[in-house]
């Protein structure tokens, strides 16, 4: 998946809106993607999320994780957030929150890439099922 | 409480205590966030005769009740001080990521009081406040702080900090973010710098509530899309506001050496496009902003070279017409001197003019500048200078102190082209063919600042040379404007994208709850403004229509060349705009609200506060 990072503000409006729709909250830390400025060092930004290739499936010792039509999803009620597939991930794409029960991960809605104003997120949105 | 976070965090730096204060109804119904709780804050709490920059003044740092929830662009945190550059109330805002972030850290506004015993920051992460010794950081400039910080707790944290200049307590010192991104005026960096406070660090995990989560999404999605549809935001996106240059030149606006001219027949070199084609390295936005009109950009100088968000267009003004510099490379490099060094890039360019007009004109000399040739156009004298303010040395000392100091130190005639009101220096519109621009200037709560009510176009719409019926346009954009520094959220969308008002109104009560109209907002702006000019009437006997004056160099001497030739504006137009101002606002033609007019305004314990001062009739 290749995200159009030479475009990337670092507005972070897709980690916003990923909160929206995602928790019904406004808040950033609780999204399944996280902006990171680089500008010091490499004078841009970086986009961190899922590309769904399904490590995390294995890795979860519960069966929690599963794969639905492309999407990679965690079963919350089945979910014992050990921690063992945020470790896993080779994308650091899995985040923590301290006010929810599981990883937040991206789920391919699609939410954040019909926002983003500069069209970064365009290959996140052909992932799975696009919501309308 | 809806759209807020709920808390107002108060740190005491002489006695290390923190404590968090619920925000009251009271408070945010009436006061709204943002600028409106540094207004309260500061005429409450920093009583007249306060040394700003003695413990007892008080530093506000609030968010507004958009920052950080889901609309465009709610990105903007004011800090309001006692200003040590005008002695009144003194405010600044500034964009980035700062405001969302205080206010997911569980705080609406930080209240900073006292002085630290030794260099420290503040910081803080959700309930974890601590005020953190950080000796080998003072000295250190302002981007370099920011890095160390990031380095030292992560990239999460928003980091605001101050530079040499701060710490030495130039009385323009900024407060900078993200970059490049500058709280510049009025001196809230030397406020910082006097409380030995060198950063404040945040970073939050909590969830700003709502009033209707459905409402605001419906309202945010359509502001979105039509922000998304509008073709003038390519430009936007491309240059920023350097694309203003160009246009501000054509109309006889751009400052140009020291304000003697509105016209800089060099301004192609420092256009947006010159500075998309030759500097730009990245589009860099606020929080949730599409329109990310800040620039990175690399300079190189004698064989550095840097980083540096901006030079946007009051920069470009300031440091590159007004100083006469060659090219955007030459403006970006003296911005990145300038905030590196904690120094307003508008008063710093200001100051560096009017240091090279006065050694043009022979009022100082090379004795007095140790040596440096303080010309029109040299970059290198730019650098020396802003050096010299920021270490407060030699020519330094007085200008730390503002071009008003500087003039009465220097003398020969001076003042009359040290270009300021209040105490505050002019910013990036030279206004002799614009009255109520001039206007807006002159009667600006914090000093000459444009923001308050940026009239220009009121001017070129309806006639530059028209006197009567300017001073009607200019309190309803002091009205309006400042709305949008309480709400805590960028007003560019609106200003320049035509972004309606509509629907910052339907955004009010789906984020508070409150069904408050616009026009309930407007009176509530119009409170806030006159209880910052109450906190001046209070602060001093002789404060009034005396302190709204521009310099006599705009009145005296007709515009020289460029598009506006021999236009000019009287001392008569003057005091015919301020009578029909000072009458609209119901002030005193002494420019003093009266006690109707404060009362009218539901501020009863401050019209008797100032009559029993027998301040106000
Ligand atoms: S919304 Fe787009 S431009 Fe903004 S931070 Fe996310 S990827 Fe970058
Ligand atoms: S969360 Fe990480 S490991 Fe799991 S599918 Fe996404 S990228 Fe792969
Ligand atoms: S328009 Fe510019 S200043 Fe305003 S929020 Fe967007 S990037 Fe920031």
């Amino acid at each position: 998946m290749k995200l159009d990072l030479d475009r990337c503000t670092g507005c972070k409006l897709c980690q916003l809106v990923c909160s929206v729709v995602s928790f019904g909250e406004n808040n950033p830390k609780k999204a399944g993607i996280r902006v990171v400025s680089r500008l010091f060092t490499d004078a841009r930004y970086d986009v961190v999320v899922c590309d769904q290739c399904g490590l995390c499936i294995e890795s979860c010792p519960v069966g929690a994780i599963s794969m639905e039509d492309g999407v990679v999803r965690i079963d919350a009620d089945t979910c014992t957030n050990c921690g063992i597939c945020v470790e896993t991930c080779p994308n650091g794409a899995m985040f923590v929150h301290p006010d929810v029960d599981h990883p937040i991960k991206c789920i391919a809605c699609g939410e954040c890439a019909r926002l983003c104003p500069r069209g970064v997120l365009d290959a996140l949105a052909g992932v799975g099922k696009v919501a309308s | 409480m809806h759209g807020y976070a709920g808390a107002i965090l108060r740190v005491n730096l002489s006695t290390g205590a923190v404590s968090r204060e619920p925000l009251t109804e009271d408070l945010a119904s009436n006061y709204i966030g943002g600028r409106g709780f540094g207004a309260h804050f500061v005429y409450r709490e920093v009583p007249a005769g306060t040394d700003p920059l003695g413990p007892g003044n008080k530093l506000v740092v609030a968010a507004g009740p958009f920052s950080g929830v889901f609309l465009p662009s709610g990105a903007k945190t004011s800090l309001s001080a006692k200003s040590p550059a005008t002695g009144l109330y003194g405010d600044s805002n500034i964009g980035g990521h700062l405001a969302a972030e205080l206010k997911y850290a569980g705080y609406d506004a930080l209240v900073i009081e006292g002085k630290a015993g030794e260099p420290s920051y503040l910081f803080i992460e959700d309930d974890r406040v601590e005020v953190r010794p950080c000796a080998k950081l003072w000295g250190m400039g302002s981007i370099k702080t920011e890095k160390a910080l990031k380095d030292e707790l992560g990239d999460e944290f928003q980091i605001a900090a101050i530079g040499p200049a701060g710490e030495n307590m130039v009385v323009f010192a900024s407060v900078n973010h993200d970059i490049g991104r500058q709280a510049g005026r009025c001196g809230m960096g030397a406020v910082m710098g006097s409380k030995n406070l060198k950063a404040i660090a945040v970073r939050g995990t909590r969830t700003v509530h709502v009033a209707d989560m459905a409402g605001l999404r419906k309202v945010a999605n359509e502001m979105f899309a039509v922000l998304a549809a509008n073709p003038a935001l390519k430009v936007w996106q491309d240059q920023g506001l350097a694309q203003v240059t160009t246009w501000s030149n054509s109309i006889g606006a751009l400052p140009t050496r020291n304000f003697r001219q509105n016209f800089y027949e060099n301004a192609e070199a420092l256009s947006g496009e010159r500075m998309r084609s030759d500097i730009h390295v990245r589009d860099k936005a606020c929080f949730a902003c599409p329109m990310a009109t800040g620039k990175y950009c690399r300079a190189r100088h004698r064989g550095e070279t840097v980083y540096v968000e901006g030079p946007e267009y009051e920069t470009t003004a300031l440091i590159g017409s007004n100083c006469a510099l060659g090219s955007i490379e030459e403006v970006a490099y003296a911005n990145y001197m300038c905030d590196e060094l904690g120094l307003d890039t508008i008063s710093g360019g200001s100051a560096v003019a009017f240091t090279m007009e006065c050694f043009e004109r022979g009022i100082i000399t090379k004795e007095d500048t140790g040596g440096i040739e303080a010309r029109f156009g040299s970059l290198d004298a730019f650098v020396e200078i802003v050096k010299l303010i920021a270490a407060r040395q030699g020519i330094g000392e007085p200008l730390s102190r503002g071009v008003r100091a500087a003039a009465e130190a220097w003398g020969g005639g001076s003042e009359d082209f040290a270009i300021q009101v209040k105490g505050l220096e002019w910013s990036g519109y030279e206004s002799r063919g614009a009255p109520s621009m001039m206007l807006a200037y002159m009667t600006c709560d914090i000093g000459a600042h444009h923001n308050r009510a940026w009239a220009i176009t009121h001017d070129i719409a309806v006639g530059r040379n028209i006197i009567k019926g300017k001073a009607a346009k200019v309190i309803e954009l002091q009205h309006t404007r400042p709305l949008f520094d309480c709400l805590g959220v960028c007003r560019l969308q609106w200003v320049e994208l035509g972004l309606p008002l509509e629907y910052y109104a339907r955004l009010y009560p789906a984020v508070t709850g409150r069904q408050d109209s616009w026009d309930d907002l407007l009176d509530k702006s119009e409170r806030i403004w006159n209880l910052v000019r109450a906190f001046g009437v209070r602060e001093r006997a002789d404060f009034g229509r005396a302190d709204d004056q521009p310099p006599r160099r705009f009145y005296t001497e007709p515009v020289p060349d460029g598009p506006l030739a021999g236009s000019r504006i009287t001392r008569e137009d003057l005091d015919r705009l301020l009578d029909e101002y000072y009458d609209l606002r119901g002030w005193d033609r002494n420019g003093r609200p009266t006690a109707k007019t404060l009362e009218r305004l539901g501020l009863r314990d401050v019209a008797a506060e100032l009559q029993a001062l027998g301040r106000i009739s």
